[in-house]
């Protein structure tokens, strides 16, 4: 798969219209890294001219910050603008709302100002532009509910373009009870993702999956890797593999597109 | 002699006013203990909030049966006090419903009997409040820490105002020369029978107690309110304009760890180089928050503001899973930890003498504090824009930056972010091999 690094681009004295931050998860996570390529695949039939950072791309810094490690986050964000600064980034998309969330609104403090748009966000902008079109048959009809991501939703008020997105996939979107603003967290953030959780009575994203069973759906659409693994986690705990897939909405477009 | 009543009436109101203001200004040093932050921008927009929010009870009507109720209340408590210039009036110079003369039978009566409906409907409303909190089994009204005081409390604000409403009513329903009026009396005239049997003069007295029980009750619920959750009706104001503006994801970078940072990362710095002659001896900073006077006077003024509700609660994913973790308990613990900072420094003419307590451990546990998702609903949820999320990050930072107590996975988490840029343990020379994988 064809992936430019900025360090080509620079070499061929390039600027790409985008930067693509591909983020910890969509680099190293199985899962997850097929939503990269998902999205790779439809930057390159909408002819996007992008870019990623490659091996000089370092974690945002955010499941450090949120774990309460000020230091690390700010030598993170400091070495990252740094490179970004040194290539000179003007747009940045990711499909990590973490890395979005952080790029957005905690660097531009320390150095680091960018246009930043979550991969729904700048999906929706190439359909309006005219560059992209989904095609709505493939998946037509297919009950799917989309679980909004904390960081993209309740931290940045983006809960359209994910929407937007889905219906026009030609899909029965439904809401769950708990959706937009009172969305129930998957049980990642704040660097859960990386402990165990405190005791209690049960696992935050089993609960959240049952909410999300409660609308009896064919697809769980997601916009995060990390709400991701744990839709599909809690899909494995409920053994609802068979029935119920949980899927970006990256994934779906390039599926719908087939690509 | 005939003067004794005004001049009893001035003393009650100057030791009430006075006994609250003396609580005022204790709130308002208690609350500068806090860090300074700055909330002076963007004023047309906090005041826009403000309006919405706390005057416009925005928020309120996400839960449609109780922010009804409480726009009853709310309307009620904000009319009512008309009527209490009035009492205020008659009281200091003896005079008797002067507004009544002011304002002409026909405006006045409507004025009254709107106050009438008012304190019907409100005492309706309290009564619906008082079976939801004791009778009905909704789970944010019997948490754990619902129990002794936060639910007395609770329950004596409903007391309150059920007592103050029927003293307002009786006290109009015995005031022969109103009732004669015939105007503004929709709900009194019905309880004026009530008395019939009584003499005139034993009705006259009725009157006058009531009067005065009305009106020193009210100079007591303005004191209680110190005390009390209650404290919210005059705090939801000033809480919601200075509340934060940014977008909710976006968390403060400290600006104490940018200087160091910058000097960590600058190669021509030399880490064992003497502050400079004359250089201001810069007192090291504390990364983060253990006690109430790290945490800024905003999340301070949020703590006196929390009405203990509960929504945020009931919207906590750790909360709901059962975890130990409460953002209403947290803003409790702040209020408690606040009030008993303030006490000691009182008791020790005016410094603050070392308790050895803190709010972190003897308040909040870590257990607590590592449970949160940092998802940002409790602050959402919040009715007058209370932030506990912002309470709970600064003593995660003051955990990890000051004591190095993460739990042992989130360090393993951080090591690999330090050693290998992911917070896995992956080569970086591996990070672009997901584009020739599949
Ligand atoms: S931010 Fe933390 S405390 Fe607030 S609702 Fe989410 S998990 Fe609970
Ligand atoms: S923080 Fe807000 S939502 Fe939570 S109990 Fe206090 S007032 Fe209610």
């Amino acid at each position: 798969m064809n992936v430019p690094t900025m360090a080509d681009m620079m070499a061929q004295g390039k600027q790409p219209e985008v930067l693509f931050w591909v983020g910890a998860a969509g680099s190293y996570d199985d899962r997850a890294k097929k939503i990269s390529r998902a999205f790779v695949k439809i930057l390159h039939q909408a002819n996007v001219d992008f870019a990623v950072l490659g091996t000089e791309e370092s974690s945002t810094g955010d499941a450090a910050k949120r774990a309460g490690n000020e230091f690390l986050f700010q030598m993170q964000a400091m070495m990252n603008i740094e490179v970004l600064n040194g290539y000179e980034v003007k747009k940045i998309v990711t499909c990590d709302p973490h890395s979005f969330n952080t790029l957005k609104n905690e660097y531009p403090s320390l150095g680091g100002k960018y246009e930043v748009f979550h991969h729904t966000q700048f999906l929706q902008n190439l359909i309006s532009e005219g560059r992209l079109k989904i095609d709505n048959t493939t998946l037509k009809g297919k009950r799917v509910t989309f679980h909004d991501p904390c960081y993209l939703g309740r931290a940045n008020e983006v809960y359209e373009s994910p929407r937007n997105l889905i219906k026009r996939l030609g899909v029965n979107l439904t809401e769950m009870k708990r959706n937009k603003s009172t969305a129930l967290c998957c049980g990642a953030g704040g660097a859960q993702m990386f402990k165990d959780a405190e005791k209690g009575d049960k696992e935050i994203n089993v609960l959240r999956t049952e909410e999300a069973l409660e609308t009896k759906p064919q697809i769980i659409a997601t916009g995060c890797p990390y709400c991701n693994t744990m839709m599909t986690d809690g899909i494995k705990f409920k053994e609802k593999e068979a029935e119920v897939l949980v899927k970006d909405i990256a994934e779906l477009i390039a599926e719908a597109n087939n690509l | 002699m005939q003067y004794l009543p005004n001049m009893f009436f001035a003393l009650a109101l100057i030791v009430g006013i006075g006994f609250f203001v003396m609580n005022i200004r204790k709130l308002f040093r208690n609350i500068k203990l806090g860090k300074d932050v700055n909330r002076t921008d963007k004023k047309p927009e906090r005041l826009k909030n403000m309006i919405k929010i706390a005057l416009g009870q925005s928020k309120m009507v996400r839960r449609p049966l109780s922010g009804f109720l409480h726009i009853i209340v709310y309307v009620g408590f904000v009319i009512i006090n008309i009527e209490v210039l009035e009492i205020i009036i008659d009281g200091l110079f003896g005079t008797h419903r002067i507004f009544q003369g002011f304002l002409g039978d026909g405006f006045y009566g409507f004025l009254i009997a709107t106050f009438e409906i008012l304190a019907t409907l409100v005492f309706v409303a309290v009564t619906v409040f008082w079976l939801r909190r004791n009778i009905a089994n909704i789970k944010r009204f019997l948490s754990k820490e619902m129990k002794g005081w936060p639910k007395n409390d609770g329950n004596n604000i409903l007391y309150f105002e059920m007592v103050l409403m029927s003293l307002f009513l009786i006290m109009n329903a015995t005031d022969i020369s109103f009732q004669q009026a015939g105007v503004g009396n929709p709900i009194s005239q019905f309880l004026t029978p009530l008395f019939n049997s009584f003499s005139p003069e034993a009705i006259h007295t009725i009157e006058r107690t009531t009067w005065w029980i009305h009106i020193l009750g009210i100079l007591v619920f303005l004191n209680y309110l110190y005390y009390s959750k209650h404290l919210h009706i005059l705090l939801a104001f000033p809480n919601t304009y200075f509340a934060n503006l940014n977008p909710k994801g976006q968390f403060t970078n400290l600006e104490s760890v940018t200087n160091e940072v910058k000097l960590m990362m600058d190669p021509d710095a030399d880490p064992y180089a003497m502050p400079e002659e004359g250089a201001e001896e810069t007192v090291p900073e504390k990364f983060g928050a253990s006690d109430v006077a790290d945490l800024n006077w905003v999340q301070l003024l949020n703590a006196y503001t929390c009405t203990e509700c509960g929504r945020c609660t009931s919207a906590c994913p750790a909360n709901l899973t059962g975890k130990e973790l409460s953002p209403r308990k947290i803003m409790m613990d702040t209020r408690d930890r606040l009030e008993e900072v303030g006490k000691n420094i009182d008791a020790n003419g005016g410094t603050f003498k070392d308790d050895g307590k803190q709010l972190l451990n003897d308040y909040i546990s870590p257990e607590e504090l590592w449970a949160c998702t940092s998802c940002n609903a409790c602050v959402e949820e919040c009715p007058v824009n209370i932030d506990p999320l912002s309470i709970i990050m600064d003593m995660r930072r003051y955990l990890v930056m000051e004591e190095s107590a993460a739990p042992q996975e989130l360090n393993m988490m951080m090591t690999n972010i330090e050693n290998n840029g992911a917070p896995w343990q992956y080569n970086q020379q591996d990070r672009l091999n997901w584009a020739n994988e599949e």
